[in-house]
């Protein structure tokens, strides 16, 4: 029954980015832009870099808590799609053995930093991509993507997809239900029963769009759809805007962690 | 007001795959008539209804709706004329909130914005749905799904309205406001449904067809207590009146 929970999960994300705070508020545009600076900055460190990354994680967090996003429902998330980060870094202890620091005398290989450091990186632009969508609707998304001069065909397929996605999932989880109801053990679990699920969900899938194009049709559909422009960017979007984009910047110039460090033990001096 | 007349004249269709699913239909529905369309699984009133909204084109014979007869280059015409409720919601609603659903065709409709947003306001009005404006169609209840169907093609002011089994899946009580709704409209109405119930309360006329042709034709009061001729169409009286002989 893990696909029933997949379709609620799937679900849940939708419902989150639906609640109204003060980061649900800010504009689409500015989400997107500030969400894409970050994702750049992060990514633009050197590979043994683990410390200077430490401080990024500020704006996952505020997004997280701001958003009154519970960790639980973004951690799940990391953590399954984690393989892919982890398979790349994983020879990398292997391959460079060499020693580049070693504190309180226990050796640290550059194979070993490079592995955190990817693993870092993985951690906070995925979870930044997550957060952006959690704290935006879906529609939110594809209005600023379509203000910020994507173009029309891809928001519009964005926005079918996102309309239809549901309405697909419910209708392949109706089919799997019914074909495990009359199968038994792991007869009418193979492969073949599988291959003729998908295939009729294909052809149900292009029937229902011939309806929902007979649907646009009657009301007067001639090949333009109309993003809605609920938006404005207001005072605190631009300020929002600001602060987030210069602490990145300090955050990348200086050593943050290091200047800790080394106030707090020149005090302890 | 003849402008608003619906006629059929020996109208045919057949499928591609051969298949002859209105064999001669002839019919005239007038200005605020509501007709309803009953019969057998598989008769052809889906075909019917598709072919009076211009989503097919009759092989054979005339429909003409107002003084437009349809043919390929009269067809956007027609969609304007006729406001089209698909039988399944989810199809009918394709955008991705509700009020850019129902804004949809006003929009298409070459409207200010202005008046767009007029037109949404006064059909998610009408049908009791303001409050549900920003949400996405897949978190609406099925009765919600259906009201808001129908106030996309409000919005639009149709002439005539066709509903197409308006009330499968829903609730009692979500039926009764339906029917409530329907019953106020002005409009020209065609309904095809298996609840004949509904049929009684909303329409005046009731047309029963078989193997697409209409084997009758007149008052729902009349022709819906016609035990003989329902049970000949897979139809029973409605629950309403059996009630009424039992007792």
């Amino acid at each position: 029954m893990s696909f029933d929970l997949e379709f609620f999960n799937i679900g849940y994300l939708d419902t989150l980015s639906y609640k109204d705070t003060f980061v649900h508020r800010i504009d689409p545009r500015i989400k997107i832009i500030v969400s894409f600076i970050f994702i750049l900055f992060v990514v633009s460190f050197q590979k043994y870099e683990v410390s200077a990354l430490m401080p990024f994680f500020l704006y996952p967090v505020f997004l997280l808590t701001a958003g009154n996003i519970p960790l639980k429902a973004i951690a799940k998330k990391i953590v399954f799609v984690s393989p892919f980060a982890v398979f790349i870094g994983i020879f990398n202890p292997l391959l460079d053995t060499g020693v580049i620091l070693s504190p309180f005398g226990i050796p640290v290989s550059g194979g070993w930093l490079s592995f955190i450091s990817i693993i870092m990186k993985f951690v906070l632009t995925v979870s930044t991509a997550l957060l952006l969508i959690a704290v935006t609707s879906f529609p939110g998304i594809c209005e600023a993507l379509e203000r910020l001069k994507l173009p029309k065909v891809f928001v519009i397929q964005l926005l079918f997809l996102y309309r239809y996605l549901f309405v697909l999932l419910e209708e392949s989880l109706r089919m799997i239900r019914a074909r495990d109801a009359r199968s038994f053990g792991k007869r009418g679990k193979e492969m073949k029963t599988f291959i003729r699920l998908i295939s009729v969900l294909l052809i149900r899938s292009v029937e229902r769009a011939e309806r929902i194009f007979c649907a646009m049709l009657s009301r007067g559909f001639r090949g333009e759809i109309k993003v809605l422009r609920r938006h404005t960017i207001n005072a605190y979007d631009i300020l929002f805007l600001i602060i987030s984009v210069t602490m990145f910047y300090l955050f990348r110039s200086f050593h943050i962690v290091n200047i800790i460090g080394e106030t707090v033990g020149r005090s302890f001096r | 007001m003849s402008h608003h007349i619906v006629e059929l004249k020996d109208v045919r269709f057949r499928y591609p795959d051969g298949t002859e699913a209105i064999q001669g239909i002839t019919f005239k529905i007038l200005h605020g008539e509501s007709v309803g369309i009953a019969g057998a699984n598989g008769m052809g009133k889906t075909t019917l209804l598709l072919n009076l909204g211009a989503h097919l084109l009759p092989t054979s014979g005339e429909v003409s709706i107002g003084e437009v007869t349809l043919a390929k280059r009269t067809r956007q015409e027609i969609r304007r004329k006729v406001g089209f409720v698909f039988q399944r919601t989810d199809d009918q609603l394709f955008m991705p909130t509700v009020y850019e659903d129902v804004a949809f065709g006003p929009i298409n409709l070459g409207l200010t914005e202005e008046k767009v947003a007029e037109r949404v306001k006064s059909a998610l009005e009408m049908v009791g749905c303001l409050h549900l404006s920003n949400r996405p169609p897949h978190r609406l209840s099925e009765g919600q799904k259906r009201a808001v169907a129908i106030a996309t093609v409000m919005a639009m002011d149709p002439d005539i309205l066709i509903m197409d089994e308006p009330a499968s899946n829903l609730d009692p009580k979500s039926r009764r406001h339906l029917i409530n709704l329907l019953k106020g409209f002005v409009h020209t109405k065609i309904i095809a449904s298996h609840d004949l119930d509904l049929i009684l309360d909303v329409c005046k006329r009731c047309i029963i067809i078989r193997e697409g042709r209409v084997v009758a034709d007149g008052p729902s009061e009349e022709i819906l207590m016609d035990e003989k001729l329902l049970e000949e169409n897979s139809l029973e009286l409605p629950l309403s009146r059996q009630h009424n002989n039992k007792f």
